[in-house]
C-alpha cells in the first residue's frame, strides 16, 4: 500500500528529463511487464474466475458460485493431501536447515579443504529436484533397493520402505533434507559477516565453543536463518516432482505420498476438472501466503538485527 | 587433508602428548569425509550399477566393478518410442531457448531497476519481488487453457516464450543485486561522451554484469533441464519428450528387467547437470550466496 502512495506522489512532479527517463524506463521494462501481464496477473485472474466455475476445458465454464470451496471442505482426499503436505513442511524443513547450519558452522571454523566439502554437500541440491535422483530414490528404499542390501550386510531384514504407507513420506522427507546443501552455502556467506573479534573477546572471556555458538553465532545469523526458513518453507509447499515419481504418478500407496500439488494435478490434468484445480490453486497460494505472514510477525520475537 | 592430520598426528607422537586441540582436525575430517561418502555414495552406486548386468542392482551394494558393461546403455537409448538422442536435443532445444530469453529479457528489467528512473518504479519492483514467491499452480491452469488456445501445445513455445518476457523474475532481482555494485561514475562518463541510455546498457554494464549473466546461465540451465512439472503438462507426445519425461515413461513401464537401462539413462541424463556444476560452481556459489536461492 505505500508503494502505491508513492505512485501517486511521483505523478506531479515529471520534469521534461524525468519523462525521458519514464519512456527509456518502460521500454526496457517492456518485456517483463508484457509478460506479467499475460502470463502472470492475467493467468491468475482467470484462475481466481475458474476457481467459481466448473469447467472441464470443453464445454463453456459454467458460474456455481462457492461450490467448489464448499467441496473443498468435504473432500476426505483434500484434507489427506493437506496432511501429508504439512508433515512433510514441518518436519523436513527444519531438519533440513539445522543439517546445513551445523555442517555450515564445521566448514567456518578453518578445516582445511573447505571448498572441496562445500561443493560436495552442495550438489544434491542441484541433482535433487531431477527424476533421475527420484528414479534412483525409488531403487534405493525398495524392497530389494539399496538401503536393504546394506542392512543385509548387517544382518538387519528391512522392508518395503516406498511400499509401505507408514514409511513412504520419510523417504520424501530424506530426499529433501538430502539437499541441505543450497541453504548451507547461504548460511556460510552468513557466518563470514560475523566479525571475528566477536569470538576473540568471548575466548578471552572465558567462554566456551558453546557459549560462543549460542551467544554469537546464532543471534548474529537469526536473519539468515529466518531467511532461509521462509524460503524453504515456501519452497517445500510447492513439491511435486519427488512425490510424483517415487509413487509412479498415484500419490500411494494408500495417498500416503499425495502432495496437494499431487492432488492438485489429478484434478486438473488427471480429470480435467478445472475449476475446482483452480479453487485448489488460490487455496494454497492463501495457506502460504498464511505461513509466510506469520514468519514475518514471528520474526520481530526471534530475529535479531544487528544495526 | 592428509598433510595436516599427518602432521599433526606425528608431531603429537614425537611429544608423546595427544591433546584434543591436535587430535580435533583429524576427528573433523573423519566425519565431514564420512558424511560427504554416505551422501554421494547412492549417486556413485547409480553409476556404478548402470554398467552391470540388469539383475546385479538387486544384489550387489558395493561399488566396485567386476566387468563393465555397457548393454544398458545400448538398450536404453532404444527402450522408448524414441532414440533418447531425441529426448537430449528436445530438451537442449527447450534449455538453450530458456537461456537466451532470460539473459535478453531480464537484464534488460534489471537495468531498468537498476539505473533508470520512471514513474512507479518501486511499485513494479515490489510486484517483481512478490511475483518470484507466486507458485506456479495459480496460474498453471489458465496458462494450459491460452496455450493450448494458441495451438501451442506439444511445442517448445509454452516453456519458452515466458523467458522472453522475463517471467523468471528472481534473475531480474540477481542482476539488479549486481548492476548496483557496479560503480554509478562509470555510467556518467559515459554519458558525458554521449552515450545514450541504450548504448551505456550495450556497451557499459552488459560487459561488467558478465558474471551475473553467467550465473544466470548455469541456474538456467540446470533447473530448465531438471524442470518436470511444466514439462509434463506441456508436452503430451512422445516426439516431444524431454530427458524428465522421457525417465518418467520408464518408471510407468517398470518391470525388474528394465532396472539397468532405466539406470543408464538417469545417469546420461544426470552428465549435464554434473558438468554445469563442475565448471559453473564458482558462479552457482556466488549466486546463491548474494541472493539466497534454492
Amino acid at each position: 500500500m505505500s508503494a502505491l502512495g508513492e505512485l501517486g506522489s511521483l505523478r506531479g512532479k515529471k520534469t521534461a528529463g524525468q519523462k525521458k527517463d519514464n519512456l527509456a524506463g518502460y521500454l526496457f521494462l517492456a518485456p517483463w511487464l508484457l509478460g506479467l501481464f499475460l502470463i502472470t496477473i492475467g493467468p491468475m485472474l482467470a484462475s481466481l474466475y475458474l476457481s467459481f466455475t466448473d469447467y472441464n476445458l470443453i464445454q463453456a465454464p459454467k458460474w456455481i458460485g462457492l461450490e467448489n470451496f464448499t467441496r473443498m471442505l468435504s473432500d476426505e482426499r483434500l484434507h489427506n493431501s493437506l496432511r501429508v503436505t504439512f508433515t512433510y513442511v514441518f518436519v523436513s524443513v527444519p531438519l533440513q536447515l539445522a543439517i546445513a547450519l551445523l555442517l555450515a558452522v564445521v566448514l567456518d571454523r578453518g578445516v582445511r579443504g573447505m571448498a572441496f566439502y562445500r561443493s560436495v554437500f552442495y550438489l544434491p541440491s542441484l541433482l535433487g529436484s531431477s527424476v533421475a535422483i527420484a528414479i534412483l530414490w525409488r531403487q534405493v528404499f525398495g524392497t530389494t533397493g539399496l538401503l536393504n542390501q546394506v542392512l543385509d550386510v548387517f544382518g538387519i531384514e528391512g522392508k518395503g520402505w516406498i511400499s509401505d504407507p507408514s514409511t513412504a513420506l520419510g523417504t520424501l522427507v530424506v530426499l529433501n533434507v538430502w539437499t541441505f546443501g543450497s541453504p548451507m552455502v547461504i548460511f556460510l556467506a552468513g557466518l563470514r559477516q560475523i566479525p571475528t573479534m566477536y569470538y576473540e573477546a568471548a575466548s578471552v572471556d572465558g567462554a566456551g565453543v558453546l557459549r560462543r555458538f549460542f551467544s554469537i553465532t546464532l543471534p548474529l545469523l537469526t536473519p539468515i536463518i529466518f531467511f532461509n526458513l521462509v524460503l524453504q518453507i515456501i519452497h517445500a509447499f510447492q513439491s511435486f516432482t519427488q512425490a510424483f515419481v517415487v509413487s509412479g504418478g498415484s500419490g500411494g500407496p494408500s495417498d500416503s505420498t499425495m502432495f496437494f500439488t499431487l492432488y492438485l494435478y489429478d484434478r486438473g490434468f488427471g480429470n480435467f476438472d478445472m475449476g475446482y484445480a483452480s479453487a485448489m490453486a488460490w487455496f494454497l497460494l492463501v495457506i502460504i501466503g498464511i505461513f509466510t505472514a506469520a514468519n514475518f510477525l514471528l520474526s520481530k520475537y526471534w530475529v535479531f538485527y544487528d544495526d | 587433508m592428509t598433510t595436516e592430520t599427518l602432521r599433526t598426528t606425528v608431531a603429537a607422537r614425537r611429544t608423546g602428548v595427544v591433546t584434543w586441540a591436535r587430535v580435533r582436525p583429524l576427528v573433523i575430517h573423519v566425519v565431514l569425509a564420512a558424511s560427504a561418502l554416505v551422501m554421494l555414495y547412492p549417486v556413485i552406486w547409480m553409476v556404478v550399477s548402470s554398467l552391470r548386468p540388469g539383475n546385479e542392482i538387486f544384489r550387489d551394494p558395493g561399488i566396485l566393478v567386476k566387468d563393465l558393461r555397457i548393454d544398458n546403455y545400448r538398450v536404453g537409448w532404444n527402450a522408448l518410442t524414441e532414440p533418447f538422442t531425441r529426448y537430449l536435443l528436445n530438451s537442449a532445444l527447450v534449455v538453450l531457448g530458456s537461456i537466451v530469453g532470460n539473459l535478453v529479457s531480464c537484464s534488460m528489467a534489471a537495468y531498468a531497476f537498476a539505473r533508470l528512473e520512471f514513474t512507479a518504479k518501486k511499485f513494479w519492483f515490489a510486484i517483481m519481488l512478490l511475483s518470484i514467491m507466486l507458485p506456479i499452480h495459480v496460474v498453471i491452469v489458465p496458462q494450459y487453457i491460452l496455450f493450448s488456445n494458441l495451438g501451442w501445445i506439444n511445442t517448445v513455445l509454452p516453456l519458452v516464450v515466458p523467458k522472453l518476457l522475463a517471467t523468471d523474475a528472481f534473475f531480474v532481482f540477481l542482476m539488479v543485486q549486481f548492476i548496483r555494485g557496479i560503480p554509478r561514475e562509470l555510467d556518467e562518463a559515459a554519458r558525458i561522451d554521449g552515450c545514450g541510455k541504450a548504448s551505456i546498457f550495450l556497451r557499459i554494464i552488459l560487459p561488467l554484469m558478465v558474471p551475473a549473466l553467467a550465473t544466470t546461465t548455469i541456474f538456467t540451465f540446470i533447473w530448465t533441464w531438471n524442470d518436470f512439472f511444466s514439462q509434463l503438462i506441456y508436452l503430451t507426445d512422445p516426439h516431444m519428450y524431454t530427458v524428465p519425461v522421457a525417465l518418467r515413461g520408464f518408471v510407468d513401464s517398470t518391470s525388474s528387467s528394465s532396472w539397468g537401462s532405466m539406470f543408464a539413462m538417469s545417469v546420461v541424463s544426470l552428465v549435464p547437470v554434473f558438468l554445469a556444476f563442475l565448471l559453473g560452481q564458482r558462479f552457482l556459489i556466488k549466486g546463491i550466496a548474494t541472493t539466497g536461492i534454492k
